[in-house]
């Protein structure tokens, strides 16, 4: 059944809106992540614009984390005030965000720079994550405790703050830091930016795994309405039609996620997340590194 | 009065061009609707004429449809520092956004490169790109690839010898509309060549436009776009907020 989309004015088949929806939605209640990583590029490969993509997803994450927090509230596994705090700092980043992205339009570069940013910030925190798992799965399979709650520099930082769901008492600078430096990188890169949230937060703050995906789910919803906001009315280019169509695979595939992710072992949850985030990553580079079949492309007249 | 009436006519017509295009289109509005999956048009019409069929040359047909002019910028890439990279970027000032050119013949056969110049009938005259930089000299190149990819989307179209045209005198064709469609008005051109001379030239258009619902999202989205940006946001929460209910309905 095709549909046309009144704002990304083009026709697509509604099922394999709804089919995407639901696969990204899965992922995103597994994982805590928006799926935004990976359905900005899906929709890219089917012929949506890519300034439609990127401001719609936006508005699709806000849906599918709603539902995804709401489970998470329900277990109590939000940690409401490190995720204020996350807030704040992801406020402040996407607005320099949005101006960091507008100086690299200008420039006619900021479909290199998203890639590049792919490629980088994916390899690493995949790479890290991947190895790390491993290494968790082999002392739990010798029997050693999980080594975490290391001290390290992070606790000798000023401004301390008790945070009783995570069971933390750290200073406020690095969730704010993270919350900037993930603000910026949602703007820039049209997604939620869960992908570098959940890693930041299990390693830098030292949070629990189960809190961490509800607390970036709730960080996420706020950061992205804002973003959705911003480009509806700067650059009308969110379509609700499409968006509506993502939602609905995308809320349902959440709900049945986030049931998998409480069965599995936090271990093989990251590992799982480790492996799609850098197959995400080789998909990039490659793209960036063979020549295309096509060296020119069409766009939008630069001013 | 009636003699009165025929002299007033024959009087009128003689000014006019000996053969002249009476149009009709199987429909003059495309209605972009939430299904719309592309459209097919039928344009069909008669040549009127006072004096009788010369035969040579042979009466020739050319239709084209074209959307509204849009700016471009169309990119190249080159390979820096190991990867793919855009560097050089020509503006294209004037571009149809659709472009459909049909005709009886081969278009080099049926209009000459003057009357090409002259109407702007066949696609790369249809492209207007007067500021390549000066860096670039190569600037030809750049529109050929706005052809190339536009084409491969069947929004550009050269379909030659689609156009039957009967006894000299009847001629119809059928234009595709790919899904991908601009809203404007679609300016259609019909040119009657002979020996590749235009003789005749006859000026319609087509009206594309988003209906019901499309229609009514894509206002709102430009003309208030808090409001619309806002009514995003809360279909987006509320979907999630019901589907979740839904779920712990089944649950329970």
């Amino acid at each position: 059944m095709q549909i046309y989309l009144p704002i990304a004015e083009v026709s697509v088949n509604a099922f394999l809106l709804l089919g995407l929806g639901g696969i990204v939605g899965i992922l995103s209640g597994m994982f805590g992540v928006g799926g935004g990583f990976l359905m900005t590029p899906l929709l890219f490969f089917i012929g949506i614009p890519p300034a439609v993509a990127v401001a719609t997803e936006a508005n699709q994450i806000v849906a599918s984390s709603f539902s995804g927090v709401l489970a998470h509230l329900k277990r109590k596994t939000v940690d409401l005030r490190m995720g204020t705090v996350l807030l704040i700092g992801g406020l402040v980043g996407a607005a320099l965000g949005v101006v960091v992205f507008n100086y690299l339009k200008a420039q006619g570069q900021v479909d290199l720079l998203v890639k590049l940013c792919y490629v980088v910030f994916l390899g690493i925190i995949g790479g890290l994550m991947f190895f790390e798992s491993l290494r968790a799965i082999r002392n739990t399979k010798r029997g050693k405790p999980p080594t975490r709650k290391k001290h390290n520099w992070i606790h000798g930082l000023p401004f301390k703050m008790r945070f009783r769901v995570s069971g933390l008492y750290i200073s406020v600078i690095p969730p704010l830091l993270v919350g900037v430096s993930v603000g910026i990188l949602a703007a820039i890169m049209g997604v939620g930016g869960g992908f570098i949230m959940v890693p930041a937060m299990i390693y830098l703050l030292g949070m629990p795994t189960k809190v961490v995906v509800g607390t970036s789910l709730f960080q996420i919803i706020f950061v992205t309405a804002f973003t959705t906001m911003l480009h509806a009315t700067t650059n009308f280019t969110v379509d609700v039609v499409l968006a509506v169509l993502l939602l609905v695979g995308g809320v349902i595939g959440a709900q049945i996620g986030t049931r998998i992710g409480v069965k599995m072992k936090a271990e093989q949850l990251r590992i799982l997340l480790a492996i799609m985030v850098l197959a995400v990553c080789g998909k990039l580079a490659l793209d960036l590194l063979i020549m295309p079949s096509e060296l020119y492309s069409i766009g939008e007249a630069g001013h | 009065m009636r003699v009165v009436a025929v002299l007033v006519a024959l009087f009128c017509a003689l000014p006019a061009l000996a053969e002249e295009v009476v149009l009709g289109f199987s429909k003059d509005t495309v209605s972009i609707n939430t299904s719309f999956d592309g459209s097919e048009i039928l344009i069909f019409g008669a040549v009127k004429r006072e004096a009788p069929i010369p035969d040579e040359p042979r009466l020739q047909v050319i239709i084209t449809v074209a959307g509204p002019n849009e700016t471009f910028a169309v990119r190249r890439k080159e390979k820096r520092f190991g990867i793919w990279v855009n560097t050089d970027a020509v503006e294209i000032d004037s571009a149809p956004s659709f472009y459909a050119v049909s005709t009886s013949t081969a278009l080099g056969l049926s209009l000459s490169d003057t009357e090409d110049l002259r109407h702007r009938v066949s696609i790369p005259r249809a492209i207007r790109s007067v500021g390549a930089p000066d860096t670039i000299e190569d600037a030809t190149t750049f529109t050929d690839a706005l052809i190339r990819i536009k084409s491969s989307s069947n929004q550009y179209q050269l379909n030659e010898g689609t156009i039957s045209v009967d006894a000299q005198t009847l001629f119809r064709t059928a234009i595709k509309l790919p899904a991908a469609l601009t809203e404007g008005d679609y300016e259609t051109r019909i040119f009657l060549t002979r020996g590749g001379e235009v003789i005749s030239r006859y000026d319609a258009s087509i009206y594309v436009r988003k209906v019901g619902l499309e229609r009514w999202l894509y206002r709102l989205s430009r003309e208030n776009a808090l409001m619309y940006g806002l009514m995003s946001l809360a279909i987006a929460i509320g979907a999630g907020w019901s589907a979740s209910a839904v779920f712990r309905i089944f649950r329970a």
